[in-house]
């Protein structure tokens, strides 16, 4: 206990990182990991913009053009969105049902690494001869002939770490169902528990369908299969349908946890209960459902025929119904409450408008006939931009400076964070508004330039001007995070002094245990109902007692890093390379060897025993 | 408590309530074991016997071994016991996905 509050050299905290399985050390890692994919993303985000600025420009030739948007897609989607959503899925949820980790901390571990391991072998590529170059959705009948191992990085690189993410998926839904508090029943979960459990689920079920596209995928590429290879007797179109059958569960696996984001703050900064709390649930789960039976809708124009662009067309659209129960019930929950703006509830404000208006046009694209005309446009990089940028990114920035107390014990600069929410709120409308009507006016997507007189001009030096707005509102974010973790003023356990969940009824950040003794969960909100009962803390729901904690374990770096040299080694076997198949060997023996120390060696953890529990509460009181 | 062993020093194992619950439970895995065999039996039947053709034959097999699947789940696997209710609803959900998965591949792809 006392070795917790020691301080530390450097070397032996990159140590402790790479060895913890603790979920909140876990959190920090994916919320640094995801906001350096974040800014590669974004950096590659500007220089397309820089390039449409004006017409005929030669800031970057066509070739490179079709790198950039695919690894701009392919990252910001795997690389950064879903990493940090995990960031705060793994730093906030088993606080809140009141656990003192996740279900399996080693596995949790693993997860991270091998998300890691994959995200830096899809950027290596970029050194080593040339990015993915087929679109984020590397549709099989442009990747299979793709020249280079653009494409294999994509292929092997998302392999690896969607893995990682399959694994977290199920980490979380075991320790959803297993490791609640007493009284912590399924319909007292805060929202955000709840559509963490229903992505977790949409992540089991959609991730597997991926891993097949990409281990045919794999085998066309490498190994000479034919699966997709039309003139061998395959089909191109089975990756369509397997990309999206993944794909669009993909899109509802990072908005609803963003929703869950979205409906803490609402509540919190209102200072009242979520309004319709059951039809929330039942919403996200609908939500989670439909989401697995409109994938087509992406492929209405591949030639399904009328009958299955008809079906595909009305599912899209009934998830509507659900989503509107969400806009409403948010607005509702505002109504009669006394708002106070902080910077996250400036961020949750800007959202429902602007995940309206995605909305909207997601309702226009989802017409078949109508998709005809929207189809590869511009305006259809406008309808999902809003929706990601308008919902998701939104919710990452509003839980960055929500939760930065709880996960870092310091407050994010309030004038800077609001400084940043409008410099980025305008540049978001700026750039992706305009895009709406390049669309309509005829610009398709993924062209790398386009000539003078046609009138798009004006509309793409506007959108540009946009995105230099959100790079600039970036930056202050992290000259905000930079100063507050300078200056290191710490807070206390309830820092927005509004808190309702459990997480905000201990120190933050949480001492490595979490809780002391297991929280009595009496009801929704339970850290609110204890504090309108006038009481300063949860009841406990046991006696101080020894708790038990897991070790630490490099073994999953190891696992991961042994996938990372194997895959190096498959990708060249293509070139007849003498040194290909041994660092494939050497990769896996690496992986297949941690696993095996793994299950040969015993650990069973360690002991907090009650007694330095007591000591340390006495030493606090003094 | 019924997932206590006999030998359990629990005082609160009722070792009478156990034992004709044990019997009850073989009983089910004996019925449900012969009737796996009978089915089986069955399935190599319609295949050895002549005069079915291949469009009966092969999804009347692929019938009698989903009956065996849920056999297997609820019978040897314990499916039906209390506790089960989360693993079953995942299993069912990924059933029923996969099976519009197959469906749509088949109606709109190869048609």
């Amino acid at each position: 206990m006392s070795t917790y509050a020691q301080k530390k050299g450097f070397g032996a905290t990159i140590w402790d990182y790479l060895t913890t399985v603790d979920h909140k050390k876990i959190a920090i890692l994916y919320l640094m990991a995801g906001g350096l994919f974040f800014i590669m993303g974004g950096l590659e985000a500007v220089f397309i913009r820089i390039q449409l600025a004006v017409p005929n420009n030669d800031f970057v030739s066509a070739g490179a053009f079709n790198e950039i948007i695919t690894m701009h897609g392919t990252t910001m989607i795997f690389l950064a969105a879903m990493p940090l959503l995990f960031a705060f899925m793994n730093a906030v949820m088993p606080l809140q049902i009141g656990a003192r980790d996740v279900a399996f901390p080693f596995v949790n571990a693993l997860g991270f690494w091998l998300f890691f391991f994959g995200g830096i072998f899809l950027n290596l590529s970029w050194f080593l001869g040339g990015a993915p170059d087929a679109g984020w959705t590397s549709y099989a009948s442009l990747a299979v002939h793709s020249k280079g191992h653009g494409i294999d990085f994509y292929v092997l690189g998302l392999q690896i770490s969607g893995l990682g993410t399959l694994i977290g998926g199920i980490n979380f839904l075991v320790t959803i169902i297993n490791m609640r508090a007493p009284g912590m029943t399924y319909m007292r979960m805060p929202l955000f528990t709840w559509t963490t459990f229903v992505a977790s689920a949409m992540i089991l079920f959609a991730f597997p369908p991926l891993t097949v596209g990409l281990t045919l995928m794999m085998f066309d590429r490498l190994f000479g299969a034919n699966f997709f290879e039309v003139a061998m007797g395959g089909n191109t179109i089975i990756w369509e349908h397997l990309f999206w059958i993944f794909g669009h569960p993909e899109v509802y696996i990072l908005i609803l946890p963003a929703f869950g984001i979205f409906s803490e703050i609402f509540s919190t900064f209102s200072r009242k209960r979520l309004f319709g709390y059951s039809s929330m649930v039942f919403a996200t789960v609908l939500i989670g459902f439909l989401g697995f039976m409109v994938w087509a809708h992406h492929m209405f124009t591949t030639g399904l025929g009328p009958v299955a662009n008809a079906i595909f067309a009305v599912a899209t659209m009934a998830i509507g119904v659900p989503t509107g129960i969400k806009i409403f019930n948010w607005l509702f929950t505002m109504w009669g409450g006394s708002v106070k703006f902080t910077t996250p509830m400036y961020y949750a404000f800007a959202f429902i408008p602007s995940f309206v208006m995605g909305g909207v046009t997601g309702v226009m694209v989802a017409t078949a006939a109508a998709d005809y005309q929207y189809h590869d446009t511009y305006f259809v990089v406008a309808h999902f931009h809003y929706v990601i940028v308008g919902g998701v990114v939104l919710a990452l920035l509003a839980g960055t400076h929500y939760w930065w107390p709880k996960m870092f014990g310091t407050m994010l600069n309030e004038t800077l964070g609001k400084i940043t929410f409008w410099l980025f709120f305008i540049g978001f409308h700026l750039t992706f508004f305009i895009q709406h009507f390049l669309g309509l006016w005829g610009m398709p997507r993924r062209v790398f330039t386009y000539l003078p007189g046609q009138g798009l001009n004006a509309g793409n030096l506007i959108s540009s001007i946009g995105a230099a707005f959100m790079s600039v509102a970036v930056l202050i974010l992290l000259f905000n995070i930079i100063m507050t973790q300078v200056k290191n003023v710490k807070v206390g356990n309830d820092p927005w002094e509004d808190g309702r969940t459990l997480e905000w009824s201990i120190p933050s950040p949480p001492p490595f245990y979490n809780f002391k003794q297991l929280p009595l969960v009496r009801g929704l909100d339970a850290y609110w109902l204890e504090k309108m009962a006038g009481k300063k803390g949860l009841t406990p729901a046991e006696p101080i007692g020894d708790i038990h904690m897991p070790n630490s374990s490099f073994i999953p770096f190891m696992i991961s890093l042994g996938l990372f040299i194997a895959a190096f080694g498959a990708m060249y076997h293509v070139d007849d390379k003498p040194w290909a198949l041994p660092v494939l060997i050497i990769g896996l023996v690496i992986t297949f060897g941690s696993m095996l120390v793994r299950s040969v060696k015993d650990d069973h953890g360690f002991h907090i025993h009650k007694e330095e529990l007591v000591q340390e509460e006495k030493g606090a009181k003094a | 408590m019924t997932n206590q062993p006999l030998s359990s020093s629990n005082p609160r194992v009722d070792l009478e309530y156990r034992r004709r619950k044990n019997a009850e439970e073989m009983r089910y895995q004996v019925i449900s074991f012969t009737l796996m065999i009978f089915l089986t039996f069955v399935a190599f039947g319609v295949v050895a016997i002549k005069g079915f053709t291949a469009w009966f034959v092969v999804p009347f097999i692929l019938l009698l071994a989903c009956v065996q699947v849920v056999f297997q789940l609820f019978y040897f696997m314990h499916m039906s016991h209390k506790g089960h209710e989360a693993p079953s609803m995942f299993l069912f959900t990924g059933v029923f996905l996969a099976m519009i998965m197959v469906w749509a591949f088949m109606t709109i792809i190869w048609w």
